[in-house]
């Protein structure tokens, strides 16, 4: 039979509550007092250093009055990859998946949250694509979807970033996972429309389940439930 | 003492860089206790010690990239001095003393397929010992093997059982036999058992609602059905019929739409003969009669009377045969041999409504023919809209012989034949 997977939408959180709430999450998970979980969320405007950029902060480039005058933070996170930025408008997704007994592999939790991501915007219309040797969602040179992730005793943490309308200018104060070469975008460029957070919400939610194997279980969907097995 | 390895996060895995370190050298740990971290590509890991003691050694620095079961630290216990070249121990302390289970055979929880790796078990279990003498790909090899990694000697660190281990081992044949497909053998009926008091009543199945459903369960699991459905516009069949329906009653015989689809079934089959044939092993047998099936719906069952040499009657031979079986299935006066060696079968799930019907093939054939029912609906011609008799026909086929193409070839001919009836036929 099919895992079960919460879904919590959860609106607007800061990155420090988020933290704290996936670790409680990850125990709970380690402990199998919960189902696997996914929440989805948006942050308020912050830039995050991943586990390898701690102590080196030269993938942001704006200036700490810049950003305080443009409200965002910095924060560091557990997470891997690079540099990032999250800001209203990005759909942010943190599964906290136990991958016992059968996906315990690091590269094939990575490809099974790309092949989500690029199966999620397919509803709209958008082909994406994987990048060799570069993690996430890309249409042609530009990143659609990023992916940073953090597994302890193989549960899962941290997750990915989708951009369905998110202010890409806001990118231009790092360089987006250490990769200067490469440009950001998002799902309201490349459709011209301004989708609403709830579809996007859905056509990942539903993608995760397909990709994962697993049952939604998600009290705040207007969609029928994934069919057991 | 036990070594502390570079844990192996995925198959494609070769190396791992240590990001930090949460324990110090000198400080105690607890099994299970997260020692240290690790980055490989976008993905960062918090490692738990696989031991309880002290970390009395840190071999590989923050920072630094080592191979895949490199040993980057030591547990012991306290005072132990790191220097002293401990013994060579050929399994982590947290598995010794503990008495090996018997080892598990083909139908063994650790070895069932589809079961996934075994669930956790107590620390210091079998589980537990597998788990650290072997790598995910050794044990997913293992799984797929039915092999119990414990019996398998290793030759890696702290007698970790690889890859090449496991294999040797699979080759020497001492791994047991793979299990008997159960997909093979017939399912057990999961049906539930009623107690007396239960409100429901139950009633023995008749000898032919038996045979049915034997029937149905061997066709299901024998042919992989696909279907195709096509569309005919019955506008010209229906006009004939309604031309020659009087001199046909007049001759004794009732003109049926199933007769025009009977005739052009057979000519279509004539055509296209490996929809007329069976399987039979290795071989396509190829039947040079056309011995056509017609499903009689009863009271409490179906029967399908086959009318033999399909191919040497006209529409008036074929509406006799059918309209006398018909009556003899449903007042039961069959001969066995009228429901026998049937090459191919049609069935009519419109005459109860049903827009196209998806049926089982009637083994040993390997096609059905179902007709859906004959209703007036708006069709385009000639970019206008009209009012035509359609009738939606379904071809399923057993996708061992026949392919989509065939099946297209064949139901492209009938339509046309139906369509466009050769008035001389008549």
């Amino acid at each position: 039979m099919r895992r079960d997977m919460q879904v919590r939408r959860l609106g607007s959180v800061t990155y420090g509550d988020a933290l704290d709430l996936q670790k409680q999450l990850v125990e709970e998970r380690k402990a199998d007092a919960i189902p696997d979980q996914l929440l989805l969320l948006e942050h308020p405007p912050v830039i995050t250093l991943g586990v390898k950029t701690r102590s080196d902060r030269s993938h942001v480039v704006a200036t700490p009055e810049i950003l305080e005058d443009e409200g965002v933070q910095i924060l560091e996170s557990g997470r891997g990859g690079d540099v990032t930025y999250h800001g209203p408008g990005q759909l942010v997704g943190y599964p906290i998946l136990d991958l016992r007994p059968d996906r315990c592999d690091v590269h094939r939790y990575v490809r099974d949250l790309e092949e989500t991501l690029i199966q999620a915007v397919l509803t709209f219309g958008i082909v994406a694509h994987r990048a060799p040797g570069l993690t996430g969602a890309w249409v042609g040179n530009d990143k659609l979807a990023a992916i940073g992730v953090r597994i302890a005793r193989w549960v899962t943490s941290h997750g990915f970033a989708l951009n369905v309308s998110t202010n890409l200018s806001h990118f231009d104060f790092i360089v987006p996972c250490g990769i200067a070469d490469k440009g950001v975008t998002s799902l309201e460029k490349l459709t011209g429309n301004r989708l609403a957070m709830r579809d996007a919400e859905d056509a990942v939610a539903l993608a995760f389940a397909r990709v994962f194997e697993r049952t939604l279980i998600d009290s705040d969907s207007a969609l029928a439930p994934t069919p057991r097995e | 003492m036990t070594n502390v390895v570079m844990p192996q996060m995925g198959e494609s895995i070769a190396e791992g860089t240590i990001v930090r370190w949460i324990k110090k050298v000198g400080d105690s740990i607890d099994r299970d206790e997260p020692l240290f971290e690790i980055s490989t590509d976008k993905v960062d890991a918090e490692i738990p010690s696989p031991a309880a003691g002290v970390l009395t050694e840190i071999k590989v620095k923050e920072g630094e990239t080592v191979p895949v079961n490199s040993v980057v630290a030591t547990i012991g216990t306290a005072g132990e001095v790191q220097s002293a070249a401990p013994p060579v121990q050929t399994l982590p302390e947290a598995a010794a003393g503990q008495p090996e289970r018997p080892r598990t055979n083909g139908s063994g929880a650790t070895a069932a397929p589809g079961a996934g790796t075994a669930p956790e078990e107590a620390p210091g279990s079998h589980e537990d010992l597998r788990r650290q003498k072997s790598s995910p790909l050794v044990r997913r090899i293992a799984q797929e093997h039915h092999v119990d990694i414990a019996q398998i000697q290793g030759t890696g660190l702290s007698g970790r059982v690889t890859k090449q281990d496991i294999l040797d081992y699979i080759e020497s044949g001492q791994a047991s036999a793979p299990i008997v497909d159960e997909t093979r053998s017939p399912a057990p009926s999961p049906g539930p058992t009623y107690k007396p008091g239960e409100s429901v009543h139950i009633v023995p199945m008749s000898v032919m609602r038996r045979k049915i459903a034997e029937h149905m369960v061997l066709s299901a699991r024998t042919s992989p059905h696909v279907y195709s459905v096509y569309e005919v516009n019955f506008a010209r069949v229906a006009a004939l019929r309604d031309k020659k329906k009087a001199a046909y009653e007049a001759a004794g015989a009732k003109l049926t739409f199933t007769a025009f689809i009977a005739k052009v079934t057979v000519d279509a089959l004539r055509q296209f003969p490996i929809v007329n044939a069976s399987v039979d092993g290795d071989n396509i047998v190829y039947k040079k009669d056309i011995n056509l099936g017609i499903a009689v719906a009863l009271e409490n069952g179906l029967i399908v009377p086959v009318i033999r040499n399909a191919d040497d009657r006209n529409l008036l031979g074929l509406s006799r045969a059918i309209n006398d079986l018909a009556n003899r299935a449903r007042s039961k006066k069959l001969n066995p041999d009228e429901v026998q060696a049937g090459t191919f079968t049609i069935t009519n799930p419109g005459i109860f409504g049903a827009l196209y019907g998806l049926p089982l093939i009637n083994q040993p054939q390997v096609a059905i023919l179902g007709v859906g029912s004959i209703e007036k609906r708006a069709v385009v011609i000639d970019d206008a809209i009209a009012i035509r008799p359609v009738c939606h026909v379904t071809l399923g086929y057993d996708h061992r012989l026949v392919d989509g193409a065939d099946a297209g070839r064949f139901l492209t001919y009938f339509k046309d034949k139906l369509e466009n009836f050769d008035e001389s036929w008549t």
